[in-house]
């Protein structure tokens, strides 16, 4: 250290990596306590599994590296990657569905490429992706909320069925489970009924968009205010995506609202505020500037849209954020600041 | 009064602990027993010793004048004897050595003859430069240009507006508010003769929000002098509000050009105790022999003093109370652009504004050092908008041409995106590195170039010889067998080849690259190891822990 401090500036602001990495992890507290809330205990065997695999595998691979192990961990950047991926997979995920996709998180989309800060997509959504394509059936069983569900899911059966696959005789995965809203919702219309029909017809439906989802997706926003007044994030990327999105469903709705839900639907529902604040927002994969950021949320918010409407997924942020990954050094290309003394190259 | 401000980006509101140091008036130093005066304390070629060991001298006396274009005089800050002209360990950044004046003083602190102007009007700007360079006054807010230097701004460019940069926005810098706290009427006669020298059309004096009573300090004394010809510019307290750049812009709406200078749009900017040591250089013939430094941080009764040039800054320790128990080190200038001190025993020079005792904790604010995770933080608080995580990442990788594309040069080391970085990461000195590496490497071209250069010149002139040599044995072989004719021929058909291997060898030359192969052994040992040296200090500063694995890949 002294070396480092041997030449100015000497000074430094409290804020470190570790720092806001654990503020995240803060904010996406009161969510994930209203999840265990609504949905049972689930989420939280998600996260652990997830927890455990993520910083045995980061501990191994930086120890095969030969970079030493303690100062990487101790950053918490495996802590949230974990964290978001539990947030993301269904809650009632069998175990090895929960491992395979946290290993895929750390190893191929994060350690391959360098660690952290060399990652060029978030990893926790390539590994959301990764599981989502390999194995559909298992990424698209999700529990219903506790109120909706016909029969009786404890601990010990969850638990079961987590590393065994088994439920209880007498429990069917049927009355436990359900479509997610937006998936119930794309059903429905592509069978030529109305955005009005649909939302009044099933108890999946509440005023803004799933019944429970959108008390967890409120905290998901309430956290990332958090976020922001702690300026831990910016305001650009999220109100990018949240914006385009708001703007592109608005403009459908407005010409045909039976054909097309409106836009408070679309950002009440699915992962778009876990995205918006948590996801867009990740530094590393994201664009570096402001107005790159503000860039990055808007493309991640028309695309998530235009894969939701016309596309073939339900959901699609994690699809929208690795695409506008992939375009985020193009973002910064042509995002550049103007040097203070220089005339703008155009 | 109500001028409409700019703005620059980026900045930071940093704590300022001015408190600590701002209450006391200034107070005078004692006189060491030894003054040690460098012959470099500014930018541009060390000044010349017109005195000699043994020699007595009065205060106020030329020890050194000022050598070349870009080049400051120094003098005697008291009266007394020189004891030696030799190296002495000096405030300087590398802690190198430098040719110093010792002057045992001999109490009496005896003024030599001075010669006031009575009334600078009636003498041209031009007699004006002279007198300051004379005085040897450089700019006081830590650069240390030549101040006559930025006082004449040749035929080409009208003065357009004269900017007093007393701003102080580095933390813990008290000793302009002091000044303009208690000595605002030598400012206002500074600016007024520096006005002069320069033909501005107007003037102004910019004060960052923080100092209301350095403010109305000067607008007191304004008011008093009936001068409304001046005015004072209120601007927000932001660091770095008193970058000559950021200044600039915040008070004029007008962008300094890359490697332009101020001039270049009308505006030149002096510091405020510039200005005052322009006014005592002029009007009270007093050259510059003293400065007011902050003592603060860490020492028990922080406070300002007004210090003669060559004071060793160990001797003013106890006069601010002595050091506090965890002080780690001593630092000159602020917490943000300063520098360590490595040798205690090293004098006060014209350019060191505050010595800042950085205790254990201060220290400490800084966490362990990890990769850069790409956030964007440093972006959003660099005052000149660049991007540093990319002039990291390149000069990291030692990728010149790269960082110099994404405008190191345009960095100005303020510290603002290293004191953000959540990774900790030493960005700013990185940069210093790369800067230094890409001019050594100018230098070395330079050198090669030369060297190829007098390569090529000596070959001809060998070549040259050599044919004049076989001309003279051709003529002399001629002459022997009695046949002059031939001979004629012979010598003409010597040259003539010689000239076209010479001819041949030369462009052959040209097209061999141009490094260093035309070095002697000897360079070519030195270069090596300066390189090695070079990158050693890069390993030393590089990002230990979690990143070191990453360098080996
Ligand atoms: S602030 Fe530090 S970690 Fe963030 S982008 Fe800049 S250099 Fe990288
Ligand atoms: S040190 Fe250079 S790169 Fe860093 S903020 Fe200051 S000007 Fe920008």
């Amino acid at each position: 250290m002294a070396e480092i401090n041997s030449s100015s500036p000497y000074a430094h602001n409290p804020q470190n990596v570790t720092g806001v990495m654990l503020a995240v992890v803060y904010a996406l507290i009161p969510a994930t306590l209203a999840y265990v809330w609504l949905f049972g205990p689930g989420v939280l065997l998600n996260i652990g599994i997830a927890a455990v695999f993520a910083l045995s595998a980061e501990a191994t691979i930086l120890a095969w590296r030969g970079a030493p192990v303690r100062p990487a961990l101790s950053d918490g950047s495996a802590l949230v990657t974990a964290l978001l991926l539990g947030l993301a997979l269904p809650p009632l995920s069998p175990w090895w569905l929960t491992t395979v996709g946290i290993l895929f998180a750390i190893i191929i989309a994060k350690q391959l490429y360098g660690g952290l800060g060399f990652n060029p997509f978030n990893p926790a959504m390539v590994g959301y992706v990764a599981l989502l394509i390999s194995f559909p059936v298992e990424m698209t069983t999700w529990l219903a909320p506790e109120s909706l569900r016909s029969g009786e899911l404890g601990f010990g059966a969850m638990l079961s069925y987590v590393f065994t696959g088994n439920l209880p005789v007498g429990l069917t995965l049927d009355s436990i489970t359900a479509a997610t809203p937006l998936d119930e919702m794309k059903t429905q219309l592509s069978l030529g009924q109305t955005v009005n029909e649909i939302r009044s017809a099933s108890p999946l439906f509440a005023q803004f968009g799933g019944t429970g989802w959108q008390v967890i997706n409120g905290l998901f926003l309430l956290g990332g205010l958090w976020l922001l007044a702690r300026r831990v994030i910016t305001w650009h990327a999220p109100v990018g995506l949240l914006g385009m999105l708001f703007l592109l469903a608005g403009f459908f709705h407005f010409f045909d609202a039976g054909q097309y839900p409106g836009p408070v639907f679309h950002i009440a529902s699915g992962g778009v505020l876990l995205g918006a604040f948590f996801i867009a927002t990740d530094p590393t994969s994201g664009a570096t500037s402001n107005k790159g950021r503000l860039v990055f949320g808007a493309g991640a918010g028309a695309l998530i849209y235009l894969i939701r409407t016309f596309g073939g997924f339900p959901d699609a942020v994690a699809f929208s954020v690795l695409l506008m990954n992939m375009a985020a050094p193009t973002i910064d290309y042509y995002t550049q600041p103007r040097v203070y003394g220089h005339i703008r190259k155009d | 009064m109500s001028r409409q401000l700019s703005n620059f980006p980026g900045g930071l509101h940093l704590p300022g602990h001015k408190e600590l140091s701002v209450g006391e008036a200034v107070a005078a130093a004692e006189i060491p027993n030894r003054l040690i005066i460098p012959l470099h304390q500014h930018i541009g070629a060390a000044a010349e010793p017109l005195v000699e060991a043994g020699q007595k001298v009065l205060k106020g006396e030329m020890l050194a004048k000022a050598k070349g274009f870009v080049s400051a005089a120094v003098h005697a800050s008291s009266s007394g004897t020189i004891l030696a002209i030799e190296d002495r360990p000096v405030a300087h950044p590398s802690g190198l050595p430098a040719l110093c004046i010792v002057l045992e003083t001999d109490g009496e602190d005896v003024w030599c003859e001075r010669h006031p102007v009575e009334d600078y009007h009636s003498l041209d700007p031009s007699a004006l430069r002279n007198i300051i360079r004379d005085a040897g006054i450089v700019g006081l807010g830590g650069a240390g240009f030549p101040a006559y230097i930025k006082l004449n701004p040749g035929a080409r460019t009208a003065v357009d507006t004269l900017i007093l940069n007393g701003a102080e926005c580095e933390p813990y810098i008290t000793c302009d508010d002091r000044l303009m706290r208690e000595r605002a009427d030598e400012i206002i006669a500074g600016a007024r003769i520096m006005r002069h020298a320069l033909q501005a059309s107007k003037s102004l004096i910019a004060i960052e929000d923080n100092k209301p009573e350095a403010i109305a300090s000067v607008r007191e004394a304004l008011e008093r002098l009936d001068i409304d010809d001046i005015e004072v510019v209120e601007v927000p307290t932001r660091y770095p509000m008193g970058g000559e750049k950021q200044l600039i812009k915040v008070v004029t709406g007008k962008e300094v050009p890359s490697q332009g200078l101020p001039l270049d749009i009308g505006v030149v900017c002096h510091n405020v105790a510039t200005a005052a040591a322009v006014h005592r250089s002029v009007e009270l013939g007093e050259p510059l022999i003293s400065r007011i430094v902050t003592l603060t941080g860490g020492v028990e009764r922080p406070r300002n003093l007004e210090v003669r040039i060559g004071t060793p800054i160990e001797e003013l320790l106890p006069q601010a109370g002595g050091l506090s128990a965890n002080v780690e080190r001593l630092i000159v200038g602020g917490p943000m652009m300063g520098f360590t001190l490595q040798h205690r025993e090293a004098p006060v020079v014209k350019t060191v504004n505050c010595i800042l005792a950085a205790t254990r904790e201060m220290d400490a604010s800084r966490g362990p050092v990890r990769p850069c995770i790409r956030c964007g933080a440093c972006a959003e608080a660099c005052p000149v908008s660049l991007l540093p995580q990319q002039l990291y990442w390149y000069a990291r990788a030692k990728d010149f041409d790269k960082v110099q594309d994404y405008n190191l040069f345009d960095c100005i080391e303020c510290g603002c995106c290293a004191y953000v970085c959540p990774s900790n990461l030493p960005l700013v000195q990185f940069y210093r590195f790369a800067k230094t590496e890409i001019w050594s490497q100018e230098r070395e071209k330079k050198a090669s170039d030369l060297a190829r250069e007098r390569h090529e010149f000596r070959t001809a002139r060998i070549e040259r010889e050599k044919a004049e040599r076989a001309a003279r044995m051709a003529r002399k072989k001629a002459a022997v067998k009695g046949d002059q004719g031939t001979g004629d021929n012979a010598k003409k058909d010597a040259i003539k080849a010689a000239m076209e291997r010479a001819k041949a060898k030369k462009e052959g030359a040209g097209t061999q690259p141009k490094n260093t192969e035309d070095l002697t052994k000897e360079q070519r040992r030195k270069l090596a190891e300066a390189k090695a040296r070079r990158e050693k200090a890069l390993k030393d500063q590089a990002p230990n822990g979690a990143s070191g694995g990453k360098e080996e890949k």
